[in-house]
């Protein structure tokens, strides 16, 4: 017999019989009633608590705000999704005060020393966020791949104000994650940290130092 | 573990063996580390400030309805756990990702030794796993001539030590700065330093360079979702996505009992694990994993592999008492919140898991004759029962492992490994001689006044017993003596009604 069989034989062949199925009762966890506003400003501070950056902007000038933070931190150049409209209006806005601009355009395999050691800034989109932990929500995908996310030192995310779900619960609800997950999806909660030396924070251990979030529409 | 370990085909009795003699020492284990100032200031501190950020992290929540749902479930997925394995694999496989099933540790071993020959592949990342420990697959894989590193910071520093993790959640936590500065300096040349930031740079700048050349990527799973076929990691580095980003193969190993039935399961257990275990309101990465990489996609490994190992779970689930330790979420609140766990720390209870939960799960791993220890290392004082999230009554259990190691008896038939090791001919005939003596009235008053008058004889210590205590001392006078003299020098209507009844609850009439 295998491996799987005998344990599924165990497992089948209780000695105590059947066990109890319990009811779950969610609402512990699913019931808020917060407002676009408070959803937002909830978001704002659970990612400020963790080190996350906020920039509220409008449509017309996130551009500059972009600009602004890729110059203050002297980034030689900025990943961008090649498809995906932020990547396209990025590259036609063609830009002086923006960095050299890179696409995600060929398998990992071809250019991982580059992306690790010589990209310092990558821009995302998002599914979403989460106002009660302060989480955005990633699926990555050919447009905007895994290692986008989580190797050049600084990522920037842009976010659409109007979609921050209040909890998790909601989240998988409204967007019907049952019926179907992707490779890969992610909840994303400040920059990479760790406090495996006597408990003291520190930032950037493997993945990116900084994470700075664009709210679009929030102003 | 650092004991040599054999990884035969044939179940490690040996291997056992070595294991045991490790876990039998907890006694001279924690009198050397209770006597070691910086271990202890080292644990005091890093438990102080878990404990308080548990607590802020649950403010304002329903915190018992909360717990009440994440037993529930638990619950719920323990009752239908072989169907949800079921499940699982199939969506699992539908997705492409392979899946192994391995009765024990060894076994699980030889499984990621075969996907790793078959890919020819020479060195393994890894990403915190509990359950890689619990197989000692670095030591096994070793062996085989395959690099294994943790990347985990914390699994790191302990992996360059050559130690073993003091802590579930946070490895490391039985070292200071100081000694990692020294550890880091003496094994990868890093400057000496006091700078965590500078500390934690140099360590990213050389597991990055490990990233890039790993073969395979071996990580844990903290939730394994059935309906989606989805495994679900909890981590604040990186390191996890890492690991099971950048390598062309990703192994990840889980023990049977982490499946859940839905993605709503997994959104209340989240809820509960990060406040309870770093009192975080959720880690930085929350990872879920379908797929391996897909036609179209430009990242991520093209092979992955689930290996769910049983080792011992399945004899815990014959058990309706025991059953709950299979919902253990491997929060670590219990050892933050734990008396003696936080003054001995993780090493001297030499199992893989330590504390509490250690205490009731280890036993079914290797048996109580190995870990006899364990649920005696306890005062029972409630505090794990009372901060688990899933409410696993650890208390109950670690009474109930307690009575399996006296238990000699047939009648209560046991499945658990080493059922009645302690139990002593003396000890037996001892309590044999008492309950005959509680029986019989003239027995007892003629023992206890015999005893009462002897006393000066009673020995003054007892064993392990006076070893911190001072021994009991009898009265001079029995209670029967000192009832009749009382009833002779008082008179009969001023006596108390009540006195009978005592003498009669009493049971000493
Ligand atoms: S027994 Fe409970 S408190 Fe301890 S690690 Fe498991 S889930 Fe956490």
């Amino acid at each position: 017999m295998s491996a799987r069989e005998q344990i599924l034989q165990r497992l089948r062949q209780r000695h105590g019989g059947e066990i109890a199925v319990p009811e779950t009762d969610f609402s512990v966890i699913a019931d808020r009633e917060w407002s676009a506003a408070e959803k937002l400003d909830r978001f704002q501070k659970m990612i400020e608590s963790v080190h996350g950056e906020v920039h509220r902007v409008s449509e017309e000038d996130w551009l500059d705000t972009l600009a602004d933070i890729l110059q203050s931190r002297s980034a030689r150049n900025l990943l961008v999704p090649l498809k995906h409209a932020i990547g396209r209006t990025i590259r036609d806005a063609d830009r002086p005060d923006m960095p050299e601009l890179l696409g995600y355009d060929t398998a990992i395999e071809h250019w991982l020393p580059k992306l690790f050691n010589d990209v310092d800034a990558a821009i995302t989109s998002t599914r979403g966020a989460i106002a009660e932990t302060g989480s955005l929500i990633l699926w990555p995908n050919a447009d905007e791949p895994r290692l986008m996310s989580l190797v050049p030192p600084i990522h920037i995310a842009v976010l659409e104000a109007d979609q921050i779900f209040a909890t998790f619960h909601e989240a998988i609800a409204l967007q019907r994650w049952a019926s179907g997950m992707p490779t890969n999806a992610l909840l994303i909660s400040g920059p990479s940290k760790t406090a495996d030396i006597e408990q003291t924070l520190a930032y950037g251990v493997h993945g990116p130092k900084e994470l700075i979030v664009i709210v679009i529409g929030a102003e | 573990m650092n004991q040599p370990t054999s990884h035969s085909d044939t179940p490690s009795a040996e291997n056992l063996a070595a294991h045991g003699a490790v876990v039998q020492q907890f006694h001279p284990r924690a009198r050397v580390a209770l006597e070691n100032p910086q271990i202890r200031r080292n644990f005091r501190n890093a438990m102080d400030g878990l404990m308080s950020k548990r607590r802020s992290a649950f403010e304002g929540w329903e915190l018992e309805t909360l717990r009440e749902l994440g037993a529930n479930i638990r619950q719920r997925a323990l009752a239908n756990l072989p169907d949800l394995l079921e499940q699982l694999e199939k969506n699992l496989t539908d997705n492409g990702v392979r899946v192994h099933w391995a009765n024990d540790g060894d076994e699980a071993c030889r499984i990621v030794r075969k996907i790793c020959v078959a890919r020819n592949a020479k060195t393994v990342i890894k990403g915190k796993s509990m359950v890689s420990e619990e197989m000692e697959l670095n030591h096994y894989l070793e062996e085989q001539g395959i690099e294994a590193l943790e990347s985990d910071l914390g699994e790191y520093i302990v992996q360059l030590a050559e130690e073993t993790p003091s802590h579930i959640i946070m490895p490391a936590i039985h070292k200071n700065t100081e000694e990692i500065s020294e550890l880091l300096h003496e094994k990868t040349g890093t400057e000496r330093s006091h700078d965590v930031n500078y500390l934690t740079a140099s360590a990213r700048q050389q597991l990055r360079e490990k990233f890039m050349n790993a073969d395979v990527g071996v990580s844990g799973v903290n939730f394994a979702v059935a309906e989606t076929g989805t495994l679900c990691l909890v981590e604040n580095e990186g390191n996890g996505r890492m690991t099971t980003t950048v390598p062309a193969c990703h192994i990840a190993v889980t023990g049977i009992e982490k499946v859940v039935g839905t993605m709503e399961d997994v959104t209340g257990l989240l809820a509960l694990l990060t406040r309870s275990a770093t009192g975080q309101h959720i880690t930085t990465y929350f990872n879920m994993i379908s797929r391996p990489r897909q036609f179209n996609e430009l990242d991520g490994p093209e092979e992955v592999h689930l290996v769910l190992v049983d080792n011992g779970r399945s004899t815990i689930y014959q058990d309706d008492e025991l059953l709950a330790t299979l919902r253990c979420i491997r929060c670590g609140a219990c050892m933050n919140h734990c008396p003696v766990y936080t003054r001995v720390g993780g090493h001297v209870y030499g199992t893989t898991y330590p504390g509490p939960i250690g205490s009731i799960l280890m036993p079914h791993m290797l048996g109580l004759e190995a870990t006899q220890h364990m649920p005696t290392a306890s005062s029972l004082c409630g505090a794990c029962g009372e901060v688990c999230p899933v409410k696993i009554p650890i208390p109950d259990l670690l009474v109930r492992l307690r009575r399996e190691s006296v238990d000699g008896d047939s009648e209560r038939p046991s499945n658990v490994r080493g059922h009645g090791v302690k139990r002593g001919h003396l000890e037996a005939a001892a309590w044999l001689g008492w309950r005959w003596m509680h029986s019989q009235p003239w027995l007892y008053r003629l023992g206890t006044s015999v005893s009462a008058r002897f006393r000066k004889l009673l020995p003054r210590t007892m064993g392990g017993w006076t070893r911190y205590r001072s021994a009991p001392k009898l009265a001079p006078k029995t209670l029967h003596q000192m009832m009749a003299q009382r009833s002779s020098s008082v008179r009969p209507s001023a006596r108390m009604p009540q006195s009978s009844n005592v003498a009669q609850r009493g049971n000493l009439s």
